[in-house]
């Protein structure tokens, strides 16, 4: 057990002093939070290059339509020519020129309607010049047809429907994203993890081999010992290093919010948000919705979904570390791992797959069951079924339970089978090994 | 003298291959063992079972006359032959860690490390890493690894393979200063001029099986056959050798002279002793080289196994 500590603290520390590793841990958010200043300071710069824009209206319905904002202002010109309108616009080195010809219908004055410009404008702008346009046409049509602004608001109500399931909760709709979202993340970090740190055990395996150091610590602990304590400490170190992300991407996104609260305007107009879908935001969040979904948010059996999370993380990254050091012991170097470890991210990628494409649809579906109870999909797929609860609408008890026995009992055989590989692998040196050849290894 | 390990019938085999075949052996307490035999004869196989790296199929191994355990183990000391250090740990740190990994404390395994680290004289690589010691360095490192906790035996796999000539004479000295403090020493090695004249005690193997053990003197003392390199100078060197041949086996001499003697090869009747070759010779002329040959254990044991293929 001391030995295992030893083991432990040796390859924790081996993991987080390496130059890589720190300056992994330290720049990854750096480089992501600056890269989202980044963007927004360029937002910010290229807004501050406002449009002037010069409206020639000799129809008159579009008098003091245009209203200035962030990023454009509008100058209107009165009784001019298109020429000289045109001539003036140049000069002051506007960037461009709105016309609106005269015309009794609203109609054929939106046929004519032409915007000049020197260069091609951008597709943003384009958009919401002709989107404020429309607007005005629509305004012009409906009070044509006789039909009142209070009218249209009723036109436009929103329907929505009620969900009730059978013990007569009410749900809203949005959340099964929102569950989905959160069952997809879990899952998604448990593959990230494997695949990182199962390949960073791999690879520290493969290190002892080449430096030959392997030899002289199994002459002191048994190689099980010392499998374990690399796989525990190398995901410490994994751990860790999430850790330090997540708080440092979060401190860091406060300093910046902090420091650049405004400019989230600028993005907000960057999105180009349509005041409707705004509005209809604002609808939907009422104050009976709000309630609702944190309501909903309540119902999500978080205690559960933690501690399911961590006993499925827990064996899922121990069945996939401890087959990724079995083919560390079994090669000489790097190179010669591709053909071993395909085969190992297969399943990890199928229940991602799966996940994502199968059972967000239907999380009680054949096939979202099957590859939850397989017991290498098992902990990715069965995470994404169960923001969804335990028991009734939820995974029923008997497929949980199963699932993680399941799970259990190939953890066992699955390390005690790479043990295996791994005690013979070690003191092999100069060979390529086949599938065959560490079938017979296991028989040593 | 009480035997430190022994081997009782020690087989292994990794699937059809069978790498130990019913091995059994003594090793005093105190002796220097060599453990010779070509590659791939079983020799580390046998090495990794005292160290419990391995276990054996069929039979035993006792060790201070209990069946090994996993508390043997901080009484071996093991350079294997296919050694090195993790390229990038600190020399300090990382002799630390093996140490403790070993069973020793802390606080003991640093006295240790500084008396000897001031004994080879390279304290001062505490800090360093070991790719930026070159190879003669790590190689000091390591032997100090591998004796440091104190071991009752120590295990040498190919002792002098990679060391350079004055490295491994510092080592050697090092290794026989340790003997007699009392340690027990093995030696396996299939250069078996490089280690004989150290071992007292030898146990050869070849394809699995040991083919003969005890002590070097004796097993010489068996296979020497009574035959002497001499040098003479005789008036008629060319009726010498004729003269020789009509009382005994002669062949030419191996060695070297370099004052003009004959070097002939004699071997002995049953019925004469050293002593009547050696009177008969003066009467022929002036005696510069009487030797006995003793065969190296290289001979030995080529003509061992020659025996055994044709028997």
């Amino acid at each position: 057990m001391d030995k295992l500590l030893l083991i432990i603290k040796r390859e924790y520390l081996a993991k987080v002093r390496n130059k890589s590793f720190i300056v992994l841990t330290v720049l990854s958010p750096v480089l992501i939070v600056g890269m989202i200043a980044l963007i927004v300071y360029l937002a910010k710069v290229n807004s501050d290059d406002k449009r002037v824009i010069a409206v020639l209206d000799q129809s008159t319905f579009f008098d003091y339509h245009f209203e200035n904002s962030v990023q454009e202002s509008y100058v209107e010109f009165k009784g001019l020519e298109l020429q000289t309108a045109l001539d003036s616009v140049h000069h002051a080195g506007f960037y461009g020129l709105l016309y609106i010809p005269s015309a009794t219908h609203i109609d054929n004055v939106a046929d004519q309607i032409t915007f000049y410009t020197k260069v091609s404008p951008s597709l943003d702008f384009l958009s919401s010049l002709e989107q404020r346009i429309q607007h005005r046409i629509r305004d012009e049509k409906l009070k044509e047809l006789d039909i009142s602004p209070q009218g249209i608001k009723e036109l436009n109500e929103r329907f929505e429907m009620n969900i009730v399931n059978f013990s007569g909760q009410k749900n809203v709709k949005g959340i099964s994203e929102i569950k989905a979202i959160l069952g997809g993340g879990f899952g998604y970090l448990i593959m990230m993890f494997i695949i990182i740190y199962g390949a960073f055990v791999m690879r520290s395996v493969i290190e002892e081999k080449t430096s030959r150091i392997i030899e002289v610590i199994i002459s002191s602990v048994k190689p099980f010992q010392l499998m374990l304590g690399k796989i525990i400490g190398t995901s410490l170190a994994g751990i860790t290093q999430f850790m330090i992300w997540i708080i440092s991407a979060g401190l860091l996104s406060y300093v910046m919010l902090s420091f650049m609260g405004i400019e989230f305007d600028v993005i907000n107009h960057q999105a180009n948000i349509s005041k409707g879908a705004i509005e209809a935001l604002e609808a939907s969040a009422s104050r009976d919705t709000l309630q609702l979904y944190i309501n909903e948010l309540v119902q999500i059996p978080w205690v559960t979904l933690v501690g399911s999370f961590i006993l499925y993380f827990s064996l899922g990254y121990l069945i996939y570390s401890s087959i990724y050091a079995a083919i560390g012991a079994a090669v000489d170097n790097e190179t010669d791992t591709q053909q071993f470890v395909f085969p190992v991210i297969t399943p990890l990628m199928l229940a991602i797959y799966v996940g994502f494409i199968s059972v967000f649809d239907n999380p009680h579906g054949p096939i979202a069951v099957g590859f939850s109870l397989f017991p290498l999909t098992s902990p990715i797929v069965m995470m994404m079924r169960l923001p969804n609860g335990i028991g009734e609408g939820g995974v029923p008890w008997w497929q949980l339970i199963t699932s993680i026995g399941i799970l259990a009992i190939t953890f066992l055989l699955i390390v005690w089978l790479a043990a295996k590989i791994y005690r013979v692998g070690i003191l092999m040196y100069g060979r390529k090994p086949s599938y065959k050849e560490l079938y017979k290894w296991l028989r040593y | 003298m009480p035997n430190l390990v022994v081997a009782e019938n020690v087989s292994k085999s990794y699937g059809n291959y069978t790498a130990l075949n019913n091995v059994s052996l003594e090793i005093s307490k105190g002796a220097i063992f060599g453990l010779l035999g070509p590659n791939g004869a079983g020799k580390t196989t046998l090495i990794r079972i005292i160290n419990q790296i391995t276990y054996p199929d069929n039979g035993r191994v006792l060790f201070n006359n209990t069946p090994l355990n996993p508390k043997h183990i901080q009484s071996i000391g093991y350079l294997p032959e296919e050694r090195g250090l993790y390229k990038s740990m600190k020399v300090g740190e990382q002799a630390l860690y093996l140490a403790q990994l070993k069973g020793m404390s802390k606080s003991r395994a640093k006295d240790k490390l500084h008396y000897w680290f001031d004994r080879l004289e390279i304290g001062h690589w505490w800090d360093k890493k070991i790719q930026e010691l070159s190879k003669g360095m790590a190689q000091k490192i390591q032997f100090v690894v591998t004796v440091l906790h104190e071991p009752e035996l120590l295990i040498f796999d190919e002792p002098f393979s990679g060391f350079d000539p004055i490295n491994a004479n510092l080592i050697k000295d090092e290794i026989l200063r340790l003997n007699q403090q009392g340690t027990t020493i093995i030696f396996s090695t299939h250069r078996m001029e490089s280690v004989e004249e150290m071992c007292d005690q030898i146990a050869l193997i070849n394809r699995s099986n040991k083919i003969l053990d005890g002590k070097l003197v004796d097993i010489k003392r068996s296979f020497k056959n009574g035959t002497f390199e001499i040098g003479i100078h005789c008036e008629n060197q060319l009726n010498l050798e004729q003269q020789l041949s009509q009382k005994f086996n002669v062949s030419p001499g191996e060695f070297k002279s370099f004052d003009g003697a004959s070097s002939l090869r004699v071997r002995l009747n049953e019925k004469d002793s050293p002593n009547d070759l050696l009177h008969y010779l003066t009467s022929l002329g002036t005696v510069s080289h009487f030797v006995e040959v003793v065969p190296t254990v290289n001979e030995i044991f080529i003509e061992f196994v020659k025996d055994n293929s044709n028997g």
